[in-house]
């Protein structure tokens, strides 16, 4: 029998803080206030970006240059198809750009009508951002320039009234989540009010939940096994903080539980007895809510306690 | 001391644009069975165990402890992990081999790109502050590179397509290939890439066992043994980057002692197939190597195997004695950014 395997949505999305050196921190800035910095090197070459090292020698540098808002292009490649979070929205080329007093090249879009348009060797000049924050975005893009090549690097203290000392990188990457064909089983049991293990064919311990592969043999695993309802508080703690957008009164217990059958306990939490009162050999059994795909908690049976010798093994 | 190390054994996974119906573990299990199977080692019998996989392309955090299910984690073993191509992860176990602490490793790495989109999950591997806000995807990169190559004259659009034409030939006789045979060249993906010239996305696995002196001997009739292995890295910066040469491959190839004595085969990881022209170039490679003969990434790309896979394909030629001295090359990092090369060999054979 082969059913469908399970697939969510997953989104993962953070807003990452990242600090700026001092070089780093003079370039951002300068964006800002639309100057473009670079740093010397030891044998007296330019990088546009600038970088805290010399990428040859691994020097430290810090003397800074203020380079010119155009440049010349030392390779490009059409994008017809802009992705989320690129800088333009319309068809572009993305470029390196050798800008006027460096000698290195800096990585951007250049806003352009078509491929034929953009050649290696073209001129360009920045487009500054209509709001800047110090970030590599303050140049909204290149655009196609006809000036001569111009400008020297010059001195320049990296210097700007306040500073930017930090960005903030959101990044957003899209999954479709799979849990595969025995996660898939597994909870697809669960919204049925089954709990079903797999047993090892070689060592026939029965995992739950199970992954489709023992661990201590490392081979697959396949035949399922209908486990509990009924199982055995092994271990448990009190939990006294609550956690963000969890609507459960504290304190209360989560626990191992060893459901009959299994010889790996799986965790959940207790209700239906105070706190206080949960122990080890405590005999619970799932309860769902109405409508619930998997077990809210673990209720006691009201059986007498089990005893130690019987769940040991699944400390 | 110099301790003489060989592959064994190498097992890959058939790859697949998706492979959804399983988990990473049950993807990776077959692939470990086999190449144990091989050797007729069990997995408590192996030294030292060595993975290479990603976080980033299954979107959950430490991804891969759950794959040591498939490798029997208990009672304990001795194991790590590379967040890099298993290449890399041989690379590690290699080096262990080297100190004598034990005679066998197995080595695997996998990857899943089917539940995430591979072309942005890539650009988070970019410098954080002034290339990753812009999001320039992992084709956009190499099409940049490409186009530096035509504009020096190293390569044009039909050579470029002959590339991709020539590897997916030679897939033919690779049944793991996710694509082979004729496959239309298609619409640009970024000007001058275009489909063909770009890898297939899909999930796959591969595993390898090592093995030191007598016990590699065996364990496989006749084994590939690492003459030598190196790898070396460049600026992130791609604008201070020679996009049109790889300095990092032939210098790990120096160290590798490829340029020794002419190879026979070279296995190199060239995702695009403008990057097989800057490796040809910077491994000196001539028109009597045989390169990519299972036709390469561009037949199947799984991220964070492909480069493994190189090394395993290199070794499996010279196990089957269709190659004495084989290259085998990886890569991770945008533009050939990180690479790694080894030199494989047969022992001689007699002549007859």
């Amino acid at each position: 029998m082969t059913t469908e395997v399970l697939k969510a949505p997953l989104v993962v999305e953070f807003p990452f803080t990242r600090s700026l050196g001092p070089v780093q921190s003079a370039f951002l800035t300068g964006l800002r206030e639309q100057v473009v910095l670079g740093v010397r090197t030891t044998d007296g070459r330019t990088l546009v970006p600038p970088v805290e090292y010399d990428p040859v020698t691994a020097d430290e540098i810090r003397d800074l240059v203020q380079v010119a808002p155009t440049g010349t292009v030392t390779t490009w490649a059409w994008n017809h198809a802009p992705r989320r979070g690129q800088p333009l929205g319309t068809p572009f080329a993305w470029v390196l750009v050798r800008l006027d007093g460096a000698d290195t090249a800096l990585l951007h879009a250049l806003d352009a009508p078509g491929p034929d348009a953009v050649h290696s060797g073209m001129r360009v000049r920045i487009r500054w951002a209509a709001e800047r924050t110090g970030a590599i975005t303050d140049i909204a893009c290149f655009e196609p320039d006809d000036s001569v090549i111009g400008g020297e690097a010059a001195d320049h203290d990296g210097r700007f009234e306040s500073m930017v000392t930090g960005i903030v990188a959101s990044a957003r990457l899209d999954y479709t989540y799979s849990p595969g064909r025995a996660q898939t089983d597994y909870i697809n049991a669960l919204a049925e009010r089954r709990i079903v293990g797999e047993r090892c064919p070689a060592c026939r311990k029965v995992y739950v939940p199970p992954r489709g592969a023992c661990p201590t043999c490392g081979v697959a695993t396949a035949e399922q096994v209908e486990v509990g309802p009924g199982g055995t508080v092994t271990t448990f703690c009190i939990v006294n903080i609550k956690a963000r957008n969890l609507d459960i009164e504290v304190p209360y217990v989560y626990a191992h539980i060893a459901l009959d059958g299994a010889d790996l306990a799986l965790h959940g939490r207790i209700g239906g007895i105070p706190y206080d009162q949960v122990r080890m050999g405590l005999r619970v059994e799932p309860v769902w809510t109405e409508g619930g795909r998997y077990p809210d908690h673990y209720r006691p049976t009201g059986e007498p306690d089990a005893d130690y010798e019987t769940y040991k093994e699944s400390l | 001391m110099t301790r003489e190390i060989a592959v064994v054994a190498f097992a890959q996974t058939d790859h697949r644009r998706t492979s959804d119906e399983l988990s990473e573990v049950e993807m990776l299990m077959p692939v470990l069975h086999e190449v144990l199977d091989r050797t007729g080692l069990k997995t408590s019998d192996i030294g030292f165990t060595c993975s290479g996989s990603s976080d980033y392309l299954a979107g959950r955090a430490f991804s891969f402890t759950l794959a040591l299910d498939g490798v029997g984690a208990w009672p304990p073993i001795s194991e790590s992990h590379v967040e890099m191509d298993g290449a890399w992860a041989l690379y590690e176990a290699w080096t262990k081999l080297l100190t004598g602490d034990t005679d066998t490793a197995l080595v695997y790495a996998y990857g899943k790109s089917s539940p995430g989109s591979v072309r942005d999950v890539l650009t988070r591997q970019l410098d954080p502050y002034y290339v990753a806000p812009l999001w320039p995807d992992s084709v956009a990169l190499a099409a940049l590179q490409a186009q530096a190559l035509i504009d020096e004259g190293y390569t044009d659009e039909p050579a470029l397509a002959a590339v991709a034409a020539r590897s997916r030939a030679d897939a033919q006789a690779n049944s793991h290939a996710q694509l082979r045979g004729s496959v239309p060249h298609g619409e640009y993906v970024v000007h001058p890439l275009r489909t063909g010239d770009c890898p297939p996305i899909g999930d796959g696995a591969a595993a390898v066992i090592l093995a030191a002196g007598d016990r590699a001997r065996e364990l496989c009739e006749r084994p590939a043994w690492i003459r030598g292995i190196d790898h070396r890295i460049e600026a992130h910066s791609l604008g201070v980057r020679e996009l049109t040469d790889s300095p990092s491959t032939r210098l790990a190839a120096e160290k590798a002692g490829a340029f020794e004595r002419p190879v026979d085969t070279a296995e190199l990881h060239a995702p695009f197939t403008s990057q097989e022209v800057v490796l040809r170039k910077a491994l000196r490679l001539g028109d009597d190597v045989r390169v990519n003969p299972s036709g390469g990434a561009l037949a199947a790309n799984p991220i964070m195997a492909a480069g493994l896979v190189r090394i395993g394909e290199a070794a499996a030629r010279i196990h089957r004695g269709e190659s004495d001295r084989a290259l085998a090359h990886a890569t991770s990092g945008p533009c050939l950014q990180q690479n790694l090369v080894a030199v494989l060999e047969g022992e001689p054979r007699h002549v007859q």
